[in-house]
């Protein structure tokens, strides 16, 4: 035991060296790695083992997302139906699904047409393709939303991902989005060359800055419920949703490891007991 | 051990008569209730058990996902989303196997440096060890190629980097890369043929294990003392005394695993795997799955060229080089004693070579520039130096602690010792064998 | 373990048993999920409904759509097919039961029973053999109605098995006409 602490202590100073030896002399304006800014750990009623949606919020982020993000970024995994979920009726489905034009068909006449779009439907995405989407963006296609929560993160390091496991630290994502979100209209360290048709931002995980702009501003999205209509409200609002789309069963998969966890404990025990019983006569 | 007579005596006419015709539970029996172990394993040798639940867990999960999979570069992708979304329990069973493979890894690692620590591989155990390893091999191809399959952008960056160790190989190596591709780059067929070997090799996996179990009961179980048992006082039988104990550690181990599939199911992969695969656009960090990151920081550690052989080549020659090592350890291992228990440099050099390969992990996973690669190459000497200089150097020149005559003399010295503190009967500890 | 027996055989039983059940509900527990992932999922539950445009459809014309993955049949049926259909007696059907959706599990099989009130020319049904599941052809066989070729089974002009090994009517499937010339399945 004493050996494993006495290896363990030593890499850690080695690992702690290096880390130390890995932070060369910073310049400012010409960062090597990003995000410059770590993303704002922000608190999320999904966070941890009890961790649940907020239906209001995310209704609130569904909206922020219908009126602003969905001109550009589609949703392609996520169907009408499933925003029950954000505690919608049938009807309040059925209702917000023929609001959005599908194109189908063929028909029998074998053209392609136009309907109100059904629950089974899912959101239609705003480009027809990933050109089309690419060329009307400045040649960056906006990425899919339906799974950015999960599929942006910044690395956390040692030795903070050790932590992360007994903290359930899982919200990466989301953390990301609002900062990032959150974090335009900052002023460029001096002499940082900003390539032309991009914005700084210091939360943006692969450079100084990106192609989309600042998406929200204060005031633009109307919320019925009394929240506050700011941008940080919008931005914590639409991460929580995006969290959502990207993990629509997240409170069944915590209630469900709850009570795992709770019955390997009980059998555990269980067995314990049988297994001293079983080698209480055996020395060993 | 299992040469010795069977002792199995059916007691109903049926059992009778199916021991005539096929003594299928007489195997049982002989294996996995009678078969004798040494009293004194401690509980690094659940891990065994854990494993095998570990395959079987792989195999079902993987089953019932391959029933919603859809393995055609367009549809990958999305089928691997509506298992996630739509699919009753899909997310759980999506979730059970991703992260499965992960403690598939955990355990096996655990069962290697076991073997390494308390020198299981000596003779007579040199083909279970070496059985053992390709059982190693063969999930190591399991799990890359499974990883392939949801078609995110680290599926499709790991394939490409992987496949591409086969064009360091001189004159051939092109060709054997669009042979396992399938084309020029990763694509459909790639997928195609990764799915249908990802489907086949756990059953391959399972074929080795019954070798290496077949080994095992015909050589018996090493144990912490690496003293052969010499009397029936020094054994117990499998069941109830090690099943019950497997079972004990199996528990805490699936414990652990459903801590990480319900709370924390993205904590082991990249967020990257999230987009879908896109062969124009490289991510800004190409890392594998995190059990290979030591091999994959050997790769990169080797930036110089040696003589005729390019760093390209000599990257790949040193990945394959550090688990080729294992399969040498038999004959690498020099000295007379076997538990390293009795061996205080060992155990010293033993728990540095664990420090090293966390070492080299973490440095997988980082970025290869600045003194990373420096701390890389020093780590790799390491790794070979412990397999090349210190295994057969070490057990000439060290001098061993006393060994006990016989397991159950170190079993009753222990309880003398221990009874001070513990209670007689007391399970056993197994930190306080490390 | 013979000494524990003596001394204290309740407890030993007992915590054994009760491992062994808790190891049998855990087990029992764990399979749920193996045998839920084979149930249609949501996606497909989602897809039910189907609408049909039969304003083209002429009396003695038909149309198929696809429904939960089966032919619907959707058939304007001719004043002969219908007469011949109502002109049947009950106790000349092989299944008296409508086996249509729409109505009580027990309504019998009487022509109006197997369409819509004010609109019995109209057939819709799912065009499945009920033996086992082929398509039947339309407008074959002796009654004037479906004939399967696999198996030889028999329908008349409103979908009822008549001759041959199918055991029941061909299933009615829920459905309106939501307008004229509309109709919703499912």
């Amino acid at each position: 035991m004493k050996k494993i602490l006495t290896s363990l202590a030593l890499l850690g100073l080695v690992v702690a060296g290096t880390a130390a030896i890995a932070e060369e002399e910073h310049n400012a304006a010409a960062p090597t790695h990003f995000p410059i800014n770590e993303p704002k750990e922000m608190s999320w009623s999904f966070a941890g083992p009890f961790g649940t949606y907020d239906k209001a919020q995310l209704q609130r982020g569904l909206k922020v997302y219908k009126e602003v993000c969905s001109a550009c970024h589609s949703m392609n995994l996520v169907a009408f139906r499933t925003l029950e979920g954000l505690g919608y009726s049938e009807a309040q489905v059925k209702t917000l699904a023929a609001e959005y034009t599908i194109h189908d068909g063929p028909n029998d006449a074998g053209d392609m047409f136009d309907r109100p779009g059904k629950p089974s439907d899912h959101f239609p995405a705003p480009f027809p393709n990933e050109q089309a989407a690419a060329s009307a963006n400045g040649g960056a296609a906006p990425p899919d939303m339906s799974l950015l929560a999960k599929a942006r993160g910044v690395e956390r390091g040692f030795p903070r991902f050790v932590f992360d496991i007994f903290t359930q630290y899982a919200q990466g994502g989301p953390d990301y989005i609002h900062s990032l979100l959150t974090g335009y209209d900052q002023t460029p360290p001096a002499g940082m060359v900003i390539p032309e048709g991009t914005h700084y931002n210091p939360y943006f995980l692969s450079g100084v800055s990106l192609k989309m702009p600042k998406p929200l501003s204060d005031g633009q999205v109307t919320y019925d419920d009394g929240s506050p209509q700011t941008v940080d409200q919008y931005s914590r609002d639409v991460s929580a949703f995006l969290m959502w789309a990207a993990e629509p069963h997240l409170e069944d998969r915590k209630k469900t490891g709850f009570r795992v966890l709770v019955f390997l404990l009980l059998f555990g025990a269980l067995v314990y007991l049988t297994k001293r019983k079983v080698w209480a006569e055996v020395a060993h | 051990m299992s040469e010795g007579h069977s002792t199995y005596t059916p007691k109903t006419g049926l059992g009778r008569w199916f021991d005539a015709r096929m003594p299928l539970p007489r195997l049982v029996y002989d294996s996995f209730v009678a078969y004798p172990v040494p009293r004194n394993l401690n509980y690094m040798w659940t891990f065994g058990g854990i494993l095998s639940i570990m395959l079987v867990s792989q195999i079902l999960t993987g089953i019932v996902l391959a029933m919603h999979y859809t393995s055609d570069t367009t549809l990958a992708f999305d089928s691997v989303e509506k298992i996630m979304r739509d699919v009753n329990s899909g997310w759980l069973l999506r979730y059970l196997h991703s992260n499965g493979a992960s403690f598939f890894f955990v355990a096996v690692y655990i069962h290697i440096f076991r073997g390494l620590f308390y020198g299981s591989y000596k003779t007579p155990r040199e083909l279970l060890w070496i059985l053992g390893c390709i059982i190693y091999l063969l999930m190591m191809a399991t799990g890359f190629m499974g990883y392939v399959l949801p078609w995110g952008q680290m599926s499709f960056w790991g394939a490409t980097v992987i496949t591409g160790f086969f064009s360091a190989i001189p004159l051939v190596g092109n060709w054997i890369q669009e042979l396992l591709l399938g084309g020029f780059a990763v694509d459909n067929p790639t997928l195609n043929r990764f799915f249908a070997l990802h489907y086949l090799l756990p059953f391959m996996i399972a074929g080795v294990v019954v070798l290496h179990i077949w080994a095992l009961h015909v050589v018996g179980q090493s144990n912490p003392t690496g003293i052969e048992v010499k009397s029936k006082t020094d054994t117990v039988a499998f069941t109830p005394y090690a099943t019950i104990k497997d079972a004990f550690g199996m528990i805490v181990f699936l414990f652990v695993f459903a801590y990480f599939v319900f709370y924390l199911p993205n904590f082991l992969g990249h967020p990257d795997n999230y987009t879908v695969a896109n062969p124009l656009k490289t991510p800004a960090h190409i890392v594998p799955e995190w059990y290979f990151l030591p091999f994959y920081a050997i790769l990169r550690a080797i930036t110089f060229n040696i003589g005729p052989i390019n760093s390209k080549l000599g990257g790949v020659l040193c990945m394959f080089g550090a688990i080729a090592m294992l399969f040498l350890v038999p004959w690498l291992d020099t000295s007379k004693v076997r538990s390293a228990v009795y061996r205080p440099w060992y155990k010293l050099f033993f728990w540095l070579f664990v420090a090293d390969a966390i070492l080299l992990g973490w440095l997988g996973s980082q970025p290869a520039e600045g003194s990373y690669v420096f701390m890389a190459q020093m780590a790799t000497l390491f790794y070979f130096a412990f397999f090349l200089v210190v295994m057969p150097v070490l057990g000439l020149i060290e001098t061993p602690r006393r060994l006990p005559n016989s397991i159950t003399e170190a079993v009753l010295e222990k309880k003398n010792k221990g009874a001070g503190g513990h209670p007689a009967g007391a399970v056993s500890a197994p930190e306080t064998k490390g | 373990m013979s000494a524990t027996d003596i001394h204290d055989p309740n407890r030993r039983d007992f915590l054994y048993i009760a491992t062994g059940m808790a190891g049998v509900v855990g087990a029992g527990a764990l399979a749920w999920p193996f045998i839920d992932q084979m149930q249609p999922d949501a996606s497909t539950l989602a897809l039910a409904s189907v609408e049909v445009d039969v304003s083209s459809l002429q009396p003695g014309s038909s149309l198929v759509v696809k429904w939960r993955g089966k032919p619907v049949v959707v058939r304007n049926r001719t004043d002969k097919e219908m007469k011949d259909g109502a002109a049947v007696s009950l106790n000349d059907l092989k299944d008296p039961i409508a086996r249509n959706a729409n109505l009580p599990a027990d309504a019998p099989a009487t022509d109006a029973n197997r369409t819509t009130p004010g609109k019995e020319a109209w057939m819709v049904m799912v065009q499945v053999c009920t033996h086992l599941g082929c398509i039947p052809l339309g407008q074959e066989g002796d009654f004037g109605g479906w004939f399967c070729p696999c198996h030889g089974s028999v329908y008349d002009t409103a979908g009822r098995i008549r001759k041959g090994p199918a055991p029941e009517n061909m299933a009615i499937p829920v459905f309106k006409f939501i307008s004229d010339t509309k109709i919703l399945i499912g």
